[in-house]
Parts: structure tokens; C-alpha cells; sequence
């Protein structure tokens, strides 16, 4: 497997209390991993770390090849994310928001990816407007539009669909999956919907208190784990963690 | 080795640009306060000319003063606001999880502070030459490092205030406004160093900006200023911009350590 992101030994710690206990995964070219876990299990964390908005405590990370601790700026030219807690500035259009964007990114041929962009996400209409003035769900496609601007090897989904009704959420999962496939990119998707994440991941990953509990196809994972559903092994992950072992 | 990358930079220029055009309340203030107090000082000199002995025009002095002084605070703020911007819209993640570096993203606030102060030193000169009479020729060509000195100063003030407003969460913004006038009781902006008491005249010496207004008054006055005087003053700018540029990157990275960086809103690092 190619890999996109590699993660080694990743550790962050706030004085004692460990937010991320020395995790180590991979994401490779064409594949979605689902990061899960309850609030709290050190998802958000990890994604900081790997945005380098947040400096670990011990432990690497590679973006295609690239440590981020060294060459922060070439391993980040080749990334990109999207967050709820990360909106873009209200006070900006869409293009505004975009060419910004696209210039920091250094987007070859901007004005057409634009342009491109708003048509795959339907925000012709919304070209002008102030992204304060969109609604939750149109502020999600814009800020997805933002996240595949620079055409990214590792794209970072903080819970992309939340805010999205189901058709719309289906829409964008499908447009990521095309995304994903067309251009040989790695997903790391967090979310507590895990119909979304049994549909769209190729594997998962389950965070408990900052460690990897559980990994593995997440159409499989609660069968081995003997659960009916997705959904009963997550709660069985964020109230009884020890019953499931290490693993 | 890190190149700077212009286009980066220039983002954060454009960022501005695109604030300013949608918005007459930021516009605005680039040129108003400074309009203001050119018209209010323009008409004290007019007063202080007619009941003064003839001969002495006080426009050079202190209207040329409070233009030079203006400039500086112009700059200043010019890179705080473009900074704050990003504060006020909760855009550090945005920004900083990018391939914009630290030197990228200072450059792009001090060249848009070159920008709206160049705006309001325009604005400033043209009242107070067509409205007052204030002939920037009697200053000669040493208005240009007077210029260049403040200009320099303010860079450095402006990204060391950034970065206290950094370390110290959105709500010490207010720290920020009034610096421009804590220190111009220091910088004899009005009065020359010789009237403060010994302790006021050391600072002094630390702040450029003194260097700038007792040469201004000595060339007013006919005297001599020595070149080598400003130099020192200049020197002593860029020295405060070098250590103001790796105190915002201490900051910053500290920031990073702490997750300051990444809840900043929430005002507290763990």
C-alpha cells in the first residue's frame, strides 16, 4: 500500500493528563479510514497534530514522506481538511474565501478551479454571498470546496456531513468517494454517524482515552467483536472499553 | 532552506483588500482620526502663530509633529488590525493549518500595513500643505529616513502587540490600542528630550521615535542634526523588528505546544 500519512508513535500530553497515547496508523492512496470514538477519545487532537496547528509531545508524522515536524509547509501543500469548528471568516464571499485560500495553497490555474469547484458543489448561485450569510448545510459544501481546492494526497474530514440533511450528506459521501478514487487520495473521516462511516470507509480505527482500541472493515468489525451493529460496538467502546481488549 | 513565497504573503494582503472594499467602517478609519487630527492641530497653530512672536511658525513644529507621529501609529495598528482580523473571525486553524509560514504570514500583515499607512500619511499630507501650508521642504530631504524610522518602528510595535494578543487570548486586544500613546509622552513628540527628567530621557534613548522628532526640531530650528543621530535610530528600529519577529514566533510556537493555537477562543492553554 502507498502510503499518504503515516503515524508514529504520536503522544500529546496536557501536563499529566495524555490526550493521544502514543498511536501509530497509516492512511494510504485510495482509502478512507474512519477515525471513531466517543468525545473526548482524542479524534480532534489527533487531527491538530496532523494540521500542525498542534505540536505533539513524542511521535512523528509523515505526509507523503514528508515529517511534518521539518518540512511543515511541503508536507501541508499537499493536505487539506474540513472541520465544523474550522468555518470560514463570515465576512468574505465564497470566491473571496477561495482565492484567498488558493493563493496560500498556491492553486495552479485558480480562477478555472474555482470556478469548477462551484459548479461540482452547486455554489454558483452562492459566488457572491458572505459565507455568515449561507446556511449550515451550504457553509459545509463551501468548506468542502475549500478542502479540495488545492487537489490534496490527504484530505482530513472532522465530521464533514453533520450539519447536512441525509440526501445532502449522501451527495457529499458520494462526492468524496469519486474524489477519492479519480485522484488517488487518503481520507482520515471522523464521525459519530456509523451508517456514514460503514458506507464510506474502507477501514476504521476506534479511539478510546487517546489509544487505539479496535482497528479493521468496519462491515466486519462487530461481527468479530460479537455485536450486532456498528453502532452497539461503539457504545460498547465508549462505556466499556476493557471488556473489548486491546487490539 | 525556507523561501519566502510572495503569493502567500500577498493573500493576506488581498484578505484586506477584499474587507476594506465590503466595508466603510474599516475603510474609513485609514484616513478620518488622522484627518482629525491634522484639522484640530492645523488650527491650534494657526492660534499659537497669531499670538506668538512673528518669525516662528509653529506648523513646523508641532503640526509636522503630530503628522509624523499619526504615520507611525498608523502603522502600527495597520499590522494589529490586519492580525486581529483573524482573531475576530476565529481564522487561526484556516490560516495556520496551510502551507503559510510565519514569516509569509508577518510579511502579509506588514505589507498591508504599508499599504493603509501610505493611504493615511496621503491623506495627512495633502490637508496639511493645502489646508495649513505646511511645506514639507523646510525638512528637507530628511524626511525620508524620519519616515523610514517610525515606519520601521511601527512594524516592529505592531508585531510585538500582535503576538501579546497571541499569547494572551482575544480579549487583550485592548492592550494594543493604546500604545501609540503610552510611549509619546518618551518620545518627546511635542517637547524636546531636554525638559524630561533624567529617567524619562533614558527611556528615551531606547525609542526611535526620538531620534526622529529632535532631529526634526533641530532642522526646524536651523540647527545641525546629525545623520549619524538618526542612524543610530534606525539601527535601533530594526533591531526591535528582528526581536519583535522572533518573539511572535515564540509565541507561536508555544501556541502549538500548548493547543493554545488550536482553542483559541476559548482563551486557555492547558
Amino acid at each position: 500500500m502507498n502510503k499518504v500519512l503515516s503515524v508514529e508513535a504520536l503522544h500529546k500530553s496536557y501536563g499529566a493528563k495524555p490526550a493521544v497515547a502514543g498511536i501509530s496508523f497509516e492512511v494510504g492512496r485510495n482509502e478512507i479510514v474512519g477515525l471513531l470514538g466517543p468525545n473526548g477519545a482524542g479524534k480532534t487532537t489527533t487531527i491538530h497534530m496532523i494540521l500542525g496547528v498542534l505540536q505533539p509531545t513524542t511521535g512523528t508524522i509523515r505526509i507523503e514522506g514528508r515529517d511534518l515536524a521539518t518540512d511543515r509547509s511541503r508536507a501541508l501543500a499537499c493536505t487539506n481538511f474540513t472541520a465544523v469548528y474550522a468555518t470560514l471568516p463570515g465576512n468574505l464571499t465564497v470566491y473571496q474565501n477561495l482565492r484567498i485560500l488558493g493563493m496560500i495553497y498556491d492553486v495552479k490555474q485558480l480562477s478555472s478551479r474555482i470556478e469548477e469547484l462551484l459548479v461540482q458543489f452547486d455554489l454558483k448561485a452562492f459566488r457572491n454571498v458572505k459565507c455568515g450569510l449561507l446556511s449550515s448545510g451550504e457553509q459545509t459544501r463551501v468548506q468542502l470546496a475549500k478542502a479540495l481546492l488545492n487537489r490534496p494526497h490527504l484530505l482530513l474530514l472532522d465530521e464533514p456531513t453533520a450539519s447536512l440533511d441525509p440526501s445532502a450528506a449522501r451527495d457529499i459521501r458520494a462526492t468524496i468517494r469519486e474524489f477519492t478514487v479519480r485522484d488517488s487520495v487518503g481520507v482520515l473521516w471522523t464521525s459519530h454517524n456509523m451508517y456514514e462511516v460503514q458506507d464510506v470507509c474502507d477501514r476504521a480505527l476506534f479511539l478510546s482515552h487517546g489509544k487505539i482500541l479496535l482497528e479493521g472493515d468496519p462491515k466486519t468489525l462487530p461481527r468479530e467483536h460479537g455485536k450486532i451493529s456498528l453502532e452497539e460496538l461503539f457504545i460498547t467502546v465508549a462505556r466499556e472499553p476493557l471488556t473489548l481488549g486491546a487490539g | 532552506m525556507k523561501t519566502l513565497r510572495f503569493n502567500r504573503a500577498a493573500a493576506i494582503v488581498l484578505r484586506q483588500f477584499y474587507l476594506m472594499r465590503g466595508s466603510p467602517a474599516r475603510l474609513l478609519p485609514l484616513f478620518v482620526w488622522v484627518a482629525i487630527d491634522i484639522v484640530l492641530w492645523g488650527f491650534i497653530t494657526k492660534y499659537l502663530n497669531s499670538i506668538a512672536a512673528p518669525g516662528f511658525n509653529f506648523a513646523y513644529t508641532l503640526l509636522g509633529a503630530v503628522l509624523l507621529w499619526d504615520f507611525f501609529g498608523r502603522v502600527m495598528l495597520g499590522v494589529t488590525t490586519a492580525f486581529l482580523e483573524d482573531v475576530w473571525s476565529r481564522n487561526f486553524i484556516n490560516i495556520f493549518a496551510t502551507p503559510l509560514s510565519i514569516s509569509e504570514y508577518i510579511t502579509g500583515l506588514v505589507m498591508t500595513s504599508v499599504s493603509t499607512s501610505l493611504i493615511g500619511l496621503a491623506v495627512m499630507m495633502a490637508l496639511a500643505m493645502l489646508v495649513f501650508g505646511l511645506s514639507f521642504f523646510v525638512y528637507g530631504l530628511m524626511l525620508i529616513p524620519f519616515l523610514l524610522v517610525l515606519f520601521l518602528f511601527g512594524i516592529a510595535l505592531g508585531v510585538f502587540a500582535s503576538a501579546v494578543v497571541l499569547r494572551l487570548g482575544p480579549a487583550s486586544e485592548w492592550l494594543v490600542w493604546p500604545v501609540p500613546a503610552l510611549l509619546s509622552p518618551f518620545a518627546g513628540v511635542f517637547y524636546p528630550l531636554s525638559v524630561l527628567p533624567s529617567w524619562m530621557r533614558t527611556v528615551a534613548h531606547f525609542l526611535p521615535p526620538s531620534y526622529v522628532f529632535e532631529g526634526m526640531r533641530t532642522i526646524v530650528l536651523g540647527g545641525r542634526f546629525s545623520g549619524i543621530t538618526l542612524l543610530w535610530g534606525g539601527c535601533l528600529a530594526v533591531l526591535y523588528i528582528i526581536l519583535a519577529g522572533g518573539y511572535f514566533v515564540r509565541v507561536y510556537r508555544y501556541a502549538a505546544r500548548t493547543g493554545l493555537l488550536a482553542r483559541y477562543s476559548a482563551e486557555s492553554a492547558s
